[in-house]
Order: C-alpha cells, then structure tokens, then sequence
C-alpha cells in the first residue's frame, strides 16, 4: 500500500488503510463503546419536535394521572363520601360550578354536582378511570391477538394466509354493532366486574381485525427484503424470523393504528354505555355519564358539558399523538 | 466562441437536523457551445446538486441556492421569475434523469407524454405534435415507432425508456442537454447503445451536453472536458485527454488507480483508503485529507488554493504541482 | 467437467422456472392469458466449482444470475436439478438437515440497505449466526463478535451502533461480517460491490480477496461489473436468459472470448481511457435482452446475433470445450473450428453430425 508515501497516514487511521473508520470516531475515546442511536430514539426525538403531538401526549397523560389519582384525592381532601357526596344531607340536589349550596362561590364543586348531589369532577375522573381503561387494555388486546395473526398469516403465505384473511373477511362483513348490543343485552350482568368482562369480550371480537390486515401487509412487503433471506441463510427459524426480525420491523404502523384505535374504541364504549348496553351505575365511565346528563341538558347543562368535553379534549390529544407518531416514524431509513 | 452556460461561484446549501450542508460550495465552470462536459464524482460530491442548480429543481426547502449566477446565453437563470424559467425548461435546456422507470408518468402513452412536450414549448397542434413524436421516436432508435407509440412505460425495456426519455428531452432541439447519471441502471450492452445515440445526436444537433457520471469510462469516451467533483467542490477540471493521461490532483489520480483495468494482470487493486467525508460537519482544511496519500500538515489546516496547471487544467490542493509533475506534466509558470 | 477431489459444489441441470398463470380455460376464455407464462430464469445450467477459487458469474439484467446463486442455496425453490455438496444433494434435503448445512454456505447481498435489519445493533446482527448454530454464548460470543468486526475493517466501538448510522461501504463490510461468522466454505457474493461508490469498490474487492486467502472460501462472485469480475475471478461464467454460454478462467474470456455475446459484453464495457475510447470499434448488439418468460427458441441468443443461421432458431447449443478448459455454447464453432469470424457463412461446426437435433 502506499504507507512508505505517508507514514502520518496510518496513525490517523489507527489500524491500517483499510479500516473503514469515519473521522469523527477515531477522535473518540479509546476503547470506550460508541453508542448508537436506534431508530426509535431518533423517532422519539422527531417526536418531540411536533408540539400538537407533545401537547396531545401532555394531555393523555395528565388526563389519565388524573383519572386514576383524582377520585380518591377529591374524596380525600373534601371529605366526601365514597359516592362523592359532601357530607351534608341537605346538600343532595345539582349546583352549578363553583357554587356552594347557598348559592354564593365555593371552591368545592369546579364542576358541578349532579342530581344526587354527587360532585361532577369526580365523577368525570372516575369515568375516565373506565372509559380510559376499556379503551387501553382493548386496544392492547387487539393488538397482541391482531400482530400474532397477521404475521402468521402474512409470513405463512399460499392457502393459509388465504384461508386466515378470509376469515377475516366474513368476520368484517358482520355487522357488528348489532352483535355486540345483541351479546350485551342477551348476558346482561349484574356485577361491575361482569359488565367489564362483557364489554372487552364484544369489542375485543372485532377490534383486531383492521390491525390483523395491516400487519399482514407490513410482513408481505418486508418478508421478501434481504435482510430476511439473510436471516434464512443462516439458518434462522421461522418461528424467530417472524418475531424476532419482521414484527420489530411492523411496529411503526401497528404502533400508529394502536393510538388511532384507542379513541375509536372509547367511542365506542361510549357509545355503548349512552344506550345502556355499556356500564351502568355505580360505574360510570364518560358515556354512561353523559346519557344521565343529556335528560337534565335544558335544566343542568353542565352534566353533561363536564363529561363531555373532557371525552373530547381527550380523544383529540390521541388523535394528535397518533398523527404525530405517523410522522415521527414514517422516515424509517435516513438514507446516507 | 461565446460559453453556452458559465456557472460563477455556485453556492448550494442545504439545512438538515445535522445542521448545513453545503452540498455545492462555490464551483465555477463553463461550456463551449457543442462541446460535452463531464461531472465526475461519487455519491455526496455534488453532482446531481449542481445540475438541479442549473436549472433550478432544488427542492427547497431544505435546499436553497445560497449565491452565484448561472449565465446561459447571456442571461443569468438565477434572476428569471419562476414563469421565464419555465419556458426554458424542457425547451432550451432539457434533462435526462437516471432511473426512466420513474421519470415517465406510468399512467400516460407515451405518445401522449412526447406530445406534450411540444405542444407545450412550440405550439404545436396535436396532429403535428404527433408525427413529432414518431418522428424522434424513430430518431432515438425505437423500433416500430408507429404502432409502439400507444403504448405505456412499463411495456417498454430500460433502454426503450431512456431512449424515450431521450426523445423527449431532444423533442424541442433544445440548446443544453444534462444528462444525469443516464446509463447506470442500464445493461452494459444497452449502456453502450445509449451513449452511441447520445454521440450521434449530438452530432446531428450540435447539441451541447454536460454528462454526470461516476464512471470513468464513460467520461472517457464521451467528453471534451470534465471537472471532478468531491464534498461539494470541484476538485479538478481538464481537457478529458489531459485529465486522464497527466491528472494533477491525488483524488483524481485515486479514482483512476482504483478502476480495475481489465488488461492488466491481476494484483492488489490500489483502493483510496477511508470513507468519504461527513458533509454536514466538515473539518477544517482539504475534505480530502483524511484518504490523501499526499496528506501534510497543511492540508489538515489551510483549505487548499485552486492551481492552475496550464491553459485549461486546475487542480484544488496545496501540491497541486508535484502531483502535476509527477503525472508527467509541466506546470507553468505560477 | 468431471468432479475431482478440489470440486466443492457440482450443480447439475439445475432449473428455476416461475409460474406466472396464464393458459388455463378461464384464461381462454376471458383472453387474459391465453398463453401459459413460465419465466424460465434457471434453465438447466450445470457447472462445477473448485475449492479455493472464485468463480465469477456475469450477464445482464434478467440471466438469472441472482436466481441461481441464491437457488444454489435454497433461499429459492429449484424446480429440478442437484446441487451437490459433500454427496448431499441440497436441491433435496430435508428442511432440518439443510439448516444444519447452512452454516457452510453463506450469501453476501447487493444492497447494503436492505441486508441489514434496521431495528437490530451490529452486535446482534453479526452475533445471530452464532446464535443460531450455538457456536458461542455470552462474553465468548461478543468477543467473537469483535474479532470479527475487526477483521473486515471496522473499529469493535461499533458494536452498539444501528445500521443506518454506517455508510454503504461500511454496511457491506457489515454484511460480510455476518457471513463469516460461521466460519463457512463457500460464500456467494450477490453483486456485493454494485450499490458502492467507485473509490469504496476497490476497498471491498480487496477486502474480499484477502478473507478468501485467509479463510480458504470458494467465492461465487455475481456480477455485471465485466471489470471486477476480470480482477477477482480465477474462472468466469458468462450468463444468458438462463443458460451458461461460455466458462473459462479469467483472462480468456477477456482476452479471446469465443462467443458473440461475450465479445459484445466486453466490448461494451467503457475504458478509462480516452485514446482507446476513441479508437476502438464497439461491437454494436441490435435491440433489447428478450424477456426471460417465454424465451426465444433454439440459441436463446439468436434474435441478436450477428452470425445467426437458421439452424440457431432451432437447435438448443450445449456447452462443449472448444478449448482445454474453455467451454462454450455455439452451434457455428467447435474444437476445430473455434474462431467464429473465420467459419464460412451458413456453416454450423459444432452440430453433431447426424443432422440437427432439437433439444429441450
């Protein structure tokens, strides 16, 4: 090599001319291992430049400390019973915000009370407590039942695949509002715990199917990527293949579907819980809260603004973090 | 003879979350009407840049033309309104792109895509804009032109697109024709018919080309002058003859040392050592430093100065004239 | 071509043919595909590869280079044919015993973009064969991990590090790290130097040469680059729509190549040198590669030949060596006659001598 030419040459480099080591990281520290930075630190950190995003992830967050937090320090500090009525008998009928029983303002009731005298903002953060949590953990379900399939079905490919997306197919074609009130009215339980299970049941039914089929897709288009024949080259399992190299690889819109479908299924819920299929009293999740509201609405509006616009403000911030999460990991490769 | 195109101290940037990158830093070049320039240079030196600089396709943002002018037949491209530009594009200065795959809408004949061309920029009727088209498509080489002329992109070869592309870009005899990188992702036996179309054509029209390339070969057999291109400057320019036979800067002497020559014998090939240079955060001194076999102190620190080496041949570096002489070359007097 | 001791890999009639559909009585009777489509991209190609060489395997786009390299392995189905390695048949193995196989033959990728997990670290990516195959675990397997990275060129610092903070080159090298790590014997390299820049080409040419020195591997080098495969072959095979045309060591074919096709390759390919350019006088081929569905009949290279006979329609050529240890695939030459421009015109030497016989 040309080393007699530059004997400066090969100090710089270290090791030799054919190192391929790029300038910067010579400079670094000896021995110490570079860290690097994975796809989805970088994601994270585009993340972080898009404000509505952060704002939207500000607000899911506090909503949900709130919601989980809330009830029992309301009840804590004011002295509430466990049902969020003040102490005093006398006190049992709906007030407005911010006003005490003699009509003049009071700090006690930002929200409200309701008909029983319950205090409003409890009750909205003991809605979302469910609202939030029918809607998460549905979501996660669909998620773990609608990846596995999907990447099955996907890698299997030929007659399985066929076969496991045409079930897919009759399973979309149902309509499926009807069978959930069908289910929901014909096993109406009496117990909260009941009425939960129901709830997750008739929605997790139909729930994955949409994240079946994208998962599917994802895997279609990368199975056949270099990096996955690699991987079969040496000898890798299928079984390995599928989860240790493709899914990883699908995260990025399984990831955007799953905050997208957060909302969807607490409008459903919601939805639900208004034509009382849903939850019902003593549970209150935002929708069961808002159909007690909407008989007083000429009378009370408050009722009903309180949960309702609570639900929105915390649908659109998952909105919002859902778009920006499609933004933060669309770039998937930077191309050099 | 007037320049065709004289492009002065050409500056384009580009922002990017790793901060700026000047992807084109200050090049100055010209082109004799009917001559063939090459752009040398591997992938982030600034080639295809300087091109879309030229006809102003930067994609902005995140690029912008920082500085310069870009005199084409007496008027400089910098200053006209988006409207001027436009008339210019596709009629006096027309583009061949790489991959013809994706520079031909899939969606249209491609009859109807050679028609618009000259319907657009001359006026045509659509009867006369047709037999253009068959016409050029005849020119280009394409067999059958009548009856292939209904047909879309993807029923077409490779080299049937880029020799439609190439139609297309001569439809309205236009005065500059760029060509970027036109033959890569053609078969080698193809690559060879195309460039042998592009060599008559030019000589029929009296076309003047700048051909961007990283292949050597080709700048070989194709050009008068070329002018090589890394980080963003422009790293030599010569005649192609004097360029390839006396080269006055080590990256140009690497690159042609790295070729393998088919009829040597076989032995280590030579190999410029390290990577390429991180544009978005460039050291102090020549780009080049850190794969130099040349490299000294100075190179580390002071940028290098632009030498000239004789009439015609400049070299960026700072022993700019014993490579020069080294090469075999006689540099003249400073 | 008869196996001796230093044969490594024997590929006897191997075919890669893709259905596409088509011909069935829907499709006549709706006119969609009337015509049954098979893309024959492997069509009956047997060659032997000798331990310790690297065989170069260049055509153009669609010959099916890609294919057979890759149905040499079994990461695509071969339709029929052996590919025989250690008396085993790896066309027929039985899935469990043919990834066990696997760790004596490893594969290099043209893209370095897409032959790297993006979500994995370069620790984990070098590292999974060893996993695998359960040739290390633990602290063992990391400092194997290094060593290997070491030995293609990068610092061991990177081990942390995600693909795409690495450039082409450096990707690459990547990549061959991988196929290293299981100490293989053969090695396919599938246009590993295509998606490079010029100056870091020679940089993994030499690379490459230096590990087959090294670590005794056989190379099936796949290439269109006439150039690099001239530098790093010790044999080439010259590949068309499927079929081999002509084999013979490196400076021959590039010297004194025998078939139409190869003359017009080299021909074609662009000298970094101005003179030469200027002077010489290109083999010109008419028209476009056919498409490998539904190839054209007899000499599949008939439709551009400049010496085409009738007789090239309709005979199938079948590799004969014209010279010691250079094969070729002409019906117009043989070992009496090798030299095509000197054959009288509408003369075919190379036919058997009862009459033309059509082939498959």
């Amino acid at each position: 090599m040309s080393t007699e030419k530059n004997p400066q040459h090969d100090e710089l480099i270290h090791i030799g001319p054919e190192m391929a080591v790029a300038e910067a990281d010579v400079h670094a520290d000896e021995g110490a291992f570079l860290r690097g930075t994975s796809l989805w630190r970088d994601a994270w950190r585009r993340l972080l430049k898009n404000k509505l995003a952060v704002f939207g992830l500000v607000v899911v967050i506090v909503v949900t400390i709130a919601s989980i937090a809330g009830p029992a320090l309301i009840q804590q500090t004011f002295g509430f019973t466990p049902d969020y009525i003040p102490n005093n008998d006398k006190l049992t009928r709906s007030f407005p915000p911010f006003t005490g029983p003699d009509g003049k303002f009071s700090w006690l009731h930002p929200m409200g009370t309701d008909n029983a005298g319950r205090d409003v903002m409890a009750r909205v953060l003991q809605g979302g407590q469910i609202s939030l949590f029918v809607g998460i953990l549905s979501t996660v379900i669909s998620l773990l039942i609608g990846v596995s399939y999907g990447a099955i079905a996907g890698y299997a490919g030929g007659r399985v695949d066929n076969l496991m997306m045409r079930i897919v197919d009759v399973f979309y074609s149902l309509p499926y509002i009807i069978i959930v009130i069908v289910l929901l009215s014909l096993f109406r339980s009496q117990t909260p715990r009941g009425q939960l299970t129901l709830l997750f049941i008739a929605i997790g039914s139909v729930s994955w199917l949409t994240m079946a089929r994208i998962v599917r897709g994802q895997i279609l288009s990368l199975k056949n990527q270099e990096f996955v024949l690699a991987a079969r080259a040496t000898g890798v399992s299928g079984s390995r293949i599928v989860f240790r190299h493709l899914v990883p690889n699908t995260l990025g819109p399984v990831i955007v579907y799953a905050t997208l479908t957060v909302p969807q299924i607490m409008l459903l819920e919601a939805f639900l819980s208004f034509l009382g299929f849903g939850v019902q009293a003593p549970l209150s999740s935002w929708g069961s809260l808002a159909a007690d509201g909407v008989t007083n609405i000429a009378v009370f509006p408050w009722q009903l603004i309180f949960p309702g616009v609570t639900m929105a403000l915390t649908l659109f911030s998952l909105n919002f973090l859902g778009d920006g999460l499609r933004d933060a990991l669309d770039p998937q490769m930077r191309t050099v | 003879m007037t320049n065709l195109l004289d492009v002065k101290n050409l500056r384009t940037y580009f922002e990017t979350d790793d901060g700026v990158v000047k992807a084109v830093d200050d090049i100055s070049f010209q082109l004799k009407r009917g001559e063939t320039l090459g752009i040398v240079g591997e992938s982030g030196s600034g080639k295809s840049v300087t091109n879309l600089s030229i006809i102003r396709l930067v994609p902005d943002p995140p690029g912008k033309i920082v500085s310069g002018e870009v005199i084409f037949n007496g008027s400089d491209l910098l200053l006209l309104s988006n409207e001027a530009i436009r008339k210019i594009r596709g009629r006096r200065i027309a583009m061949i792109f790489q991959d013809p795959m994706t520079s031909l809408n899939p969606y249209m004949k491609i009859s109807k895509q050679l028609m618009e061309m000259t319907q657009l920029h001359l006026g045509h009727s659509k009867a006369q804009a047709h037999d253009h088209a068959i016409r050029m498509m005849e020119t280009v080489g394409i067999p059958d032109a009548h009856s292939r002329a209904g047909s879309y992109p993807h029923e077409f070869s490779g080299g049937m697109r880029q020799r439609v592309m190439i139609a297309m870009a001569l439809s309205c005899e236009p005065e500059l024709l760029i060509a970027d990188e036109p033959t890569t992702a053609l078969d080698v036996t193809i690559q060879a018919q195309i460039l042998e179309l592009i060599k008559k054509l030019k000589r029929e029209t009296g076309t003047s080309v700048i051909l961007i390339t990283h292949d050597l070969g080709v700048v070989a057999g194709m050009t008068d002058h070329v002018i090589v291109m890394y980080a963003g400057k422009i790293f030599e320019q010569a005649r192609t003859t004097e360029l390839f036979s006396t080269p006055g800067n080590p990256y140009t002497k690497g690159l042609l040392r790295s070729v393998p020559d088919p009829t040597a014998e076989q032995g280590k090939l030579y190999q410029i050592p390290g990577l390429p240079p991180d544009m978005a955060h460039l050291q102090p001194g020549c780009p080049f430093a850190a794969r130099c076999d040349y490299v000294q102190d100075i190179c580390r620190r002071e940028f290098p100065p632009f030498v000239k080496l004789n009439s015609d041949h400049y070299s960026l570096c700072h022993f700019a004239r014993e490579v020069y002489r080294e090469s075999g070359g006689t540099p003249v007097q400073e | 071509m008869s196996a001796n001791e230093s044969t490594l890999l024997s590929i006897r009639d191997l075919k890669v043919h893709f259905d596409l559909g088509g011909g069935g009585p829907l499709d006549k009777l709706f006119g969609t595909n009337p015509v049954k489509r098979v893309v024959k991209a492997v069509d009956g190609v047997s060659i032997d590869i000798y331990k310790g060489e690297t065989l170069g395997l260049v055509g153009e786009s669609g010959c099916g280079k890609s294919t057979l390299g890759r149905a040499i392995l079994r990461l695509t189905e071969p339709t029929e044919g052996r590919v025989l390695y250690n008396n085993e048949d790896l066309a027929h193995l039985k899935p469990k015993r043919l990834r066990e196989q696997r760790r004596h033959l490893q594969i290099i990728f043209q893209d370095p973009y897409a032959s790297l997990n993006p979500r994995m670290t370069v620790g984990q990516i070098v590292g999974e064969p060893l996993e695998t195959f359960r040739l290390a675990r633990g602290r063992e397997a990391e400092q194997r991990v290094q060593e290997l990275l070491e030995t293609v060129g990068l610092s061991k610092r990177f081990i942390k590090r995600y693909p795409h903070e690495f450039s082409g080159g450096q990707r690459q090298r990547i990549g061959i790290a991988r196929a290293l790590a299981v100490d293989p014997d053969f090695i396919v390299a599938d246009e590993p130097i295509s998606a490079l820049d010029v100056s870091i080409q020679a940089q993994i040419m030499n690379l490459l040469e230096r590990l087959r020195r090294e670590k005794n591997l056989t190379y099936l080098f796949i290439s269109h680059d006439l150039r690099a495969i001239r530098h790093v072959s010790d044999r080439v095979a010259v590949m068309y729509l499927g079929k081999l045309v002509e084999i013979a060591d490196a400076k021959t074919i590039y010297e004194e190549p025998l078939m139409p096709y190869t003359k017009a390759l080299i021909s074609a390919v662009p000298v970094p040198d101005p003179q030469v350019e200027a002077a010489r006088q290109r083999i010109m081929l008419e028209g476009d590669v056919p498409s490998p569905i539904n190839p054209p009949t007899g000499c599949r290279f008939h439709t551009r030949c400049p010496y085409v006979i009738e007789a090239c329609k309709e005979v199938v050529p079948q590799l004969v060596e014209i010279k010691p240890a250079h094969f070729a695939a002409c019906i117009r030459i043989s070992p009496a006659q090798p030299h095509i421009e000197d054959v009288a015109p509408g003369a075919a030497p190379g036919l058997p001598q009862n009459g033309p016989q059509k082939g498959t």
